[in-house]
């Protein structure tokens, strides 16, 4: 997974609350068998009309924000569907971060698993982000979000830092946990035998 | 040991180890699989060339793009076909369970877990959906996650996880005759919101929630993630007991009575402490209708579409203005006065065999109304063969609605069921957003009987109207 270190570049404001995973990658391209190619599809039904051309309206169709590697976004981002397809899109499209009052909880986990950085910053300040001109930086190893002469500082877990700091593969990360696995298995088979499937 | 949540005690047994960043390795009991967010996840194995551990810890089957029409004769569809051949392909190569889609066990992912006795109390289920929250009803710790977390199941039955908080929603009173879990669920997600619940694990209590049976417990936590919890839990009682007791893979002889033994302890210890408590009376709930593009945008069946001046913030107020607007829908206008062109009974929240029982009631010896199409959707071929020998589907078919085979269907729309632009349908699933059941079209969720009574009526109506008469 690439690494996540410090990215500059411009910002789309998005910031309307409650944007679920079917907006941001609805279900007719959930079909696919790949993580790649649905940058174009990003955000369909509200960023083309019914005959698939764009609308003029729509944040990510207009000049500055075409190559916008930057979300801002309103509370509750990436609520519902557990799709993957979210965040495959926006990393295809070319953004590497979102900035939101607060996340869903499925897609927030998606984002690591894709060297995604999601940001947890309060309203007032993803508003006045918004506001400046030019582009963003989002510093992770100083946890600093700067632009138009300000600063911001925003949590992140240890854990989940270093995840995206290295671009480290979390399954290679738990082999090194599997004598633990192993044992674990052996002492449930003891104590919650029932739970063994032989066959379907 | 200090007192501990029903969430806490299953957490505890499956702590495989805490790691020196701090993060919990949790292990993983039961893994549901379906067509759409596998593919990349096997992909992965594959390219890593990493075995999958435990294939019978898997249970596997097509629901999502599969037709519920004609299925004998193929998916015609060719991206839905290859997505499901690209299953079947992956299940035979990894040597996991799958139920093939003819076989009379087929059917949404949710339902056919619980069916056949995979849904185990105390256990850890996972799977690449957000509804698997539904197999919190057993006193199970059930979650939706990503591909990429499909994969790091299959590798090493394991999940990397942080502890959520706790949370408590106590239903007080009884549910008043003609009212049931979609109503609880939807009353509650009106309550806290569609965040409401946030890093939350969800435990349901109180009488109402004693009252509802299996499937109704499994429709109240199949939203739980409509209300932004990580699980819903319902600690198991003999209700539970009753209805896994001889499913083809639960626990038999003597390990029924182990297993049975211990599923008694999964309960939360009367002085465990919750981190956020929530308390809904119910005894004079009415039935819920939802007036909007999100699951919290919802009110009784006696109300109306509500007015965007009276929102509490501006944001507020812009948000249901969109609303409002991609519904067609003006402030002030009575629910009853809503007219339909679509109705939906089905999907993993309410495709189960009582959903099926409850709206065939109202529609006994009525017609649905002029200009709407209606489709039922069994979710599963057992729920289907069940609701046959019942005679349901005679019920359904000489009203005026389409039976049909099982599947998710017209909950999202990935197969042929989708609703055209503009389309305005009365659904028992579990989304009302934005283009979730076609591109313009504008749904409200309600629960099976009211579904069924927006049908013959033509419009929304109160369903204990229709009751008894
Ligand atoms: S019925 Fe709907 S909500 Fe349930 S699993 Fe299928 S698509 Fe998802």
């Amino acid at each position: 997974m690439d690494p996540f270190t410090v990215l500059t570049g411009t910002a789309a404001p998005l910031l309307r609350a409650n944007i679920d995973t079917d907006l941001i990658i609805p279900k007719q391209f959930l079909k696919t068998l790949v993580r790649s190619g649905l940058g174009r599809n990003l955000f369909h039904e509200i960023r083309y009309d019914s005959d698939g051309r764009e609308r003029p309206d729509f944040v990510l169709n207009q000049a500055p924000y075409r190559k916008a590697s930057i979300l801002l976004a309103g509370p509750n981002f990436g609520c519902g569907s557990s799709r993957e397809h979210a965040p495959w899109a926006l990393k295809d499209f070319g953004i590497r971060a979102i900035l939101a009052p607060s996340f869903a909880d499925i897609f927030f986990n998606n984002c690591f698993s894709n060297g995604l950085l999601p940001v947890t910053l309060p309203g007032e300040a993803i508003e006045s982000l918004a506001a400046c001109e030019g582009p963003l930086t989002i510093d992770l190893p100083a946890q600093q979000v700067r632009g138009g002469g300000q600063t911001f500082t925003f949590e992140i877990e240890a854990a989940r830092k270093a995840v995206l700091l290295e671009g480290l593969d979390e399954i290679k990360r738990t082999e090194a946990n599997l004598a633990d696995i192993t044992a674990y298995e052996a002492r449930r088979r003891q104590e919650a035998p029932w739970l063994d499937i032989q066959k379907v | 040991m200090s007192p501990r949540t029903l969430y806490d005690k299953i957490w505890d047994e499956h702590l495989v180890t805490t790691r020196a960043d701090g993060t919990s390795l949790l292990y993983i009991d039961r893994h549901l699989v379906h067509e759409v967010t596998s593919p990349q996840a096997f992909e992965g194995l594959r390219e890593a060339g990493r075995p999958l551990r435990r294939p019978n810890a898997i249970l596997s089957v097509a629901d999502h793009n599969v037709p519920t029409i004609d299925r004998e004769k193929g998916i015609a569809d060719e991206t839905c076909r290859l997505q499901v051949e690209a299953l079947e392909a992956n299940v035979a190569s990894y040597g996991v369970p799958y139920l093939p889609l003819l076989d009379e066990r087929q059917g949404i992912v949710h339902v056919v877990g619980p069916e056949q006795g995979f849904t185990l109390p105390g256990t850890t289920i996972v799977c690449g959906d957000s509804h698997t929250s539904t197999h919190g009803a057993f006193g199970a710790l059930a979650f939706g996650i990503g591909t990429s977390e499909v994969e790091h199941v299959m590798a090493t039955q394991t999940l990397p996880q942080r502890k959520s908080k706790n949370l408590r929603v106590r239903f007080e009173g009884a549910l008043p005759a003609g009212l049931g879990a979609k109503d609880l669920a939807l009353a509650l997600i009106g309550r806290i919101g569609t965040a409401g619940g946030t890093g939350h694990v969800m435990e349901f209590t109180g009488d109402a929630v004693r009252a509802l049976s299996m499937e109704g417990r499994m429709t109240l936590c199949n939203m739980s993630i409509e209300a932004g919890a990580r699980s819903g839990l319902i600690a198991p009682d003999e209700t539970t007991f009753a209805y896994l007791k001889g499913r083809p893979l639960a626990p038999k002889e003597a390990l029924w009575d182990t297993a049975l033994a211990h599923w008694r302890t999964l309960a939360s210890d009367a002085q465990a402490s919750f981190d956020t408590d929530v308390v809904l009376d119910v005894s004079a709930l009415a039935p819920q209708v939802t007036w909007g593009t999100s699951p919290q945008w919802v009110t009784d069946v006696a109300g109306r579409v509500p007015d965007p001046d009276q929102a509490t913030s501006a944001e507020d107020r812009q948000a249901m203005l969109r609303a409002l607007e991609y519904m067609d829908l003006k402030p002030g206008t009575p629910i009853e006065d809503i007219a339909l062109q679509a109705v939906f009974i089905g999907s993993c929240t309410n495709g189960r065999i009582e959903d099926l029982r409850e709206a065939a009631a109202v529609a006994r010896g009525r017609r649905v109304a002029a200009g709407i199409r209606a489709l039922v959707v069994p979710g599963s071929g057992l729920v289907k063969r069940q609701a046959e020998a019942e005679g349901l589907d005679r019920i359904f078919t000489e009203a005026g609605f389409e039976w049909r085979q099982p599947g998710c269907s017209m909950c999202l729309g990935m197969n042929d069921d989708r609703l055209a632009e503009g389309v305005r349908c009365a659904s028992t699933s579990n989304r009302n957003f934005e283009g979730r059941q076609g591109r313009g079209s504008r749904t409200h969720l309600v629960s099976p009987g009211m579904a069924a009574a927006a049908a013959v009526a033509g419009h929304f109506t109160d369903v204990r109207r229709l009751m008894g008469a």
